[in-house]
């Protein structure tokens, strides 16, 4: 109850206010429009015309998109208009949304001066939001009322020649330009001349609501290569679990791998496997993991050392339980320890800093680099060729393949570092992913060589179906 | 420029110095840059993720909720969700139930993955094989002017990049032998690469240089001319004590480079007897 008067209040003590001054400038409005300069009626252009507004597509609501013909007096007759303004009915609620906003920007700036949240603030700004809330949820009805309880607001100029406008506003209420969904606007679009007093006025287009929609069809192209893709994908996965043969060609810097563990065992050095900077959700750091899977099991069973040195926390977490269970399929679960895996640092030149190093204290015999590198690849590889140890890389960032191409003594180059997880695990779903993707390539390279046939007989049809709009 | 400032810059210039000194081979100067940047990285680190993620993604949205009621009150409840997968990664240190960790990882790693196959469909597919559709310009076949290769929107040009595209396309394949025709396309494929990678090297290598540049720039005129008032305006109070700042760190690296001599020197010595 108490809570519900402190609403009534405070809406009525912030609103009152407002009403008054929009009261004063109705009047002055009033005024000015009651004493209308001398306008030479002959320079008045022709308005815009047939004007519509619809919701605009393929968004999450909270837009319309406005279109009218071009004035008469555009780009020919009198050819006098400079811009088309674009107006939107706004009910006087919207203000009082305003000055609720306000409000929250004031206690939300009490609340940073102060540096926590007090009881006192905490009631103000949830009174607040909930006024907010009450607001919004009255919006649709008071689009109803048109044109009563509103006016007419400029939302945007446009340059002569342009005849359609987006009005975008946002999703959230506690923000300034929110266009509330399922509500009914309206819209008028005024050709201004170089006097902006001399203007002509289309007739109002709604009411129109915006709503979001469930699809983005601008994506059509997307989804049917993913479904494309997916199919191909379950079809050779089947057919691998089914047992058929798959063949993937050798891959020079996976081979290497077994040779550089048995190197690194007969020198008693350690071997150093560094995953990049990249999160566990980047496709190159996944694909790290199951090579990074590999060389711990052949490590285990070798009984020779790994270093591995992180620079994510999560990495370094799921890094953990690959080279853990690696040592448990190896049936050595008791050689693994937990130092293995390491956290470094999460700045780059810090963590290159740090790994160099381990490069030049520990002396492995083979470093392996496998996943997302950026400017410190050269940096580490350099290193690593300096230490005398036998490297390979290999990463999805095209700009680094270069340094890892001069500095290391086998580089797997972009897609291959995800074909050599496949070629490792021989998994039935990697392996039918790899055969999906072979597919995959051939068809774009087929549909390419059309592409650029339809181009030249100018089907543009055709090019079309390929155009993803975002 | 004041002594605490030239101290500041001072200790910049020690660890450039430091860390330039690893091209020679790893040295105590390098150890401490090396530590000192790691540590307080780290640090830096701990308290960016606490005020810029912890508290304004997870604190500050459950902040109007009330503690003894697990802020399940709060309005926006479901933050308690990420709140608890985070909670669970602590299990890592207990050997008993370090497997509730794997949840939130693997919950984690299938959205981002879910999230990334659209992303990356549409840029590294569907963009790249519409931009590939374009009209071979027969009417500018050589480039302007004749006869230019540089011309890259000559048709020539086009027609080098799409054969270059898809015989790349070509090498990238694994489920099958690179021999005969094949092969030979694969090949020409792995050289246009090439080509690529080498242009790429050529002007990252002249972005490093230019960082490298820079750092020297740094030395000379926030440290060295400063030390010896060469270009600004002498500071007589201070003036001595610069000097000193600047030779105590010459006189490591020389002293640590002179040590390194003598020891080379006994290293052959001992050798050659």
């Amino acid at each position: 109850m108490v809570y519900k008067l402190t609403l009534t209040l405070l809406t009525f003590l912030l609103i009152a206010p407002v009403v008054s001054a929009q009261e004063t400038v109705a009047a002055s409005v009033e005024a000015t429009v009651g004493d209308p300069p001398m306008i030479d009626s002959s320079l008045i252009p022709a308005p815009p015309s047939d004007i519509k507004a619809v919701d605009t597509d393929n968004d999450h609501g909270h837009s319309i998109t406005v279109t009218w013909e071009l004035s008469a007096d555009d780009g020919s007759g009198m050819n006098n208009v400079l811009s088309y303004e674009v107006f939107r009915w706004v009910p006087f609620l919207m203000d009082e949304l305003d000055t609720l906003r306000v409000e929250l920007a004031r206690v939300a700036a009490e609340i940073d001066s102060v540096g926590r949240l007090t009881g006192e603030l905490k009631d103000e700004r949830a009174v607040i939001w909930a006024a907010i809330d009450d607001m919004a949820d009255q919006m649709p009805e008071a689009h109803r009322m048109y044109p009563e309880g509103g006016e007419w607001r400029l939302l945007g100029k446009v340059a002569s020649g342009v005849a359609t406008y987006d009005d975008t506003g946002g999703k959230d209420r506690k923000v300034s330009d929110f266009i509330p969904d399922f509500s009914d606007l309206y819209f008028r679009v005024e050709a201004v001349t170089s006097d902006s007093a001399i203007r002509a006025a289309s007739g109002v287009a709604g009411p129109v609501q915006s709503y979001g929609q469930w699809f983005n069809t601008g994506r059509t192209p997307v989804f049917i290569a993913f479904m494309f893709f997916g199919i191909m994908t379950v079809f050779f996965v089947i057919k691998a679990r089914r047992g058929a043969e798959l063949y993937v060609r050798p891959l020079a810097g996976i081979e290497a791998v077994d040779d550089a563990i048995g190197r690194a065992t007969e020198m008693g050095r350690p071997i150093l496997y560094v995953l990049g900077l990249g999160t566990a959700a980047d496709v190159a750091t996944i694909a790290s993991f199951t090579i990074l899977g590999r060389v711990a099991k052949r490590v285990a069973e070798y009984q020779t050392e790994l270093i591995v040195p992180t620079y994510d926390p999560i990495v370094m977490s799921v890094a953990q339980e690959v080279v853990k269970s690696s040592f448990s399929d190896a049936g050595r679960p008791e050689d693994y320890n937990e130092d293995i895996v390491y956290f470094v640092t999460q700045l780059q030149f810090a963590y290159v800093a740090a790994v160099n190093g381990t490069m030049l204290r520990e002396l492995p015999a083979t470093n392996v680099y496998m996943g997302k590198f950026f400017a410190e690849s050269l940096l580490l590889a350099e290193t690593g060729a300096l230490a005398g140890s036998i490297q390979i890389a290999g990463t999805d960032e095209i700009a680094q393949i270069p340094f890892f191409i001069v500095a290391c003594d086998f580089t797997l180059i972009g897609e291959e570092l995800y074909a050599a997880s496949a070629y490792l695990g021989r998994e039935p779903v990697l392996l039918g992913s790899l055969k999906a993707q072979d597919y995959a390539k051939a068809a774009m390279i087929l549909l390419a060589i059309v592409g650029v046939v339809a181009a030249q007989f100018e089907w543009n049809w055709f090019i079309e179906l390929f155009h993803v709009v975002d | 420029m004041d002594f605490g400032t030239f101290l500041w810059t001072s200790l910049a210039a020690f660890l450039t110095l430091g860390t330039f000194s690893f091209l020679y081979k790893d040295n105590p100067f390098y150890k401490i840059a090396e530590h000192l940047v790691t540590g307080v990285a780290t640090g830096y680190f701990l308290i960016i993720l606490w005020h810029n993620g912890l508290v304004p993604n997870l604190f500050q949205r459950l902040e109007d909720g009330n503690w003894y009621l697990l802020w399940l009150d709060s309005s926006r409840p479901l933050y308690l969700i990420p709140a608890i997968l985070g909670v669970m990664m602590w299990t890592r240190f207990s050997k008993t139930w370090s497997w509730v960790s794997r949840w939130p990882m693997a919950l984690y790693i299938g959205i981002s993955a879910g999230v990334a196959v659209p992303v990356e469909m549409s840029a590294r597919v569907n963009k790249q094989l519409y931009a590939t559709m374009v009209a071979i310009d027969w009417n500018n076949f050589f480039g302007h002017g004749g006869f230019n290769l540089l011309d890259t929107t000559s048709g020539l040009s086009q027609v080098l990049i799409f054969v270059g595209a898809m015989s790349a396309l070509i090498y990238f394949f694994f489920s099958k032998a690179h021999t005969g025709v094949f092969g030979g396309v694969a090949t020409f494929g792995i050289w246009v690469l090439m080509i690529g990678f080498g242009a790429s090297f050529g002007f990252t290598v002249m972005a490093r240089i230019s960082l490298f540049i820079n750092r020297l720039q740094f030395i000379d005129d926030n440290w060295v001319q400063n030390a010896f008032n060469t270009v600004r305006e002498p500071n007589p109070n201070w003036s001595g004590w610069f000097q000193a700042v600047f030779w105590v760190i010459m006189v490591l690296f020389i002293g640590y480079a002179v040590k390194e001599f003598v020891d080379y020197r006994k290293r052959v010595r001992s050798q050659t007897a």
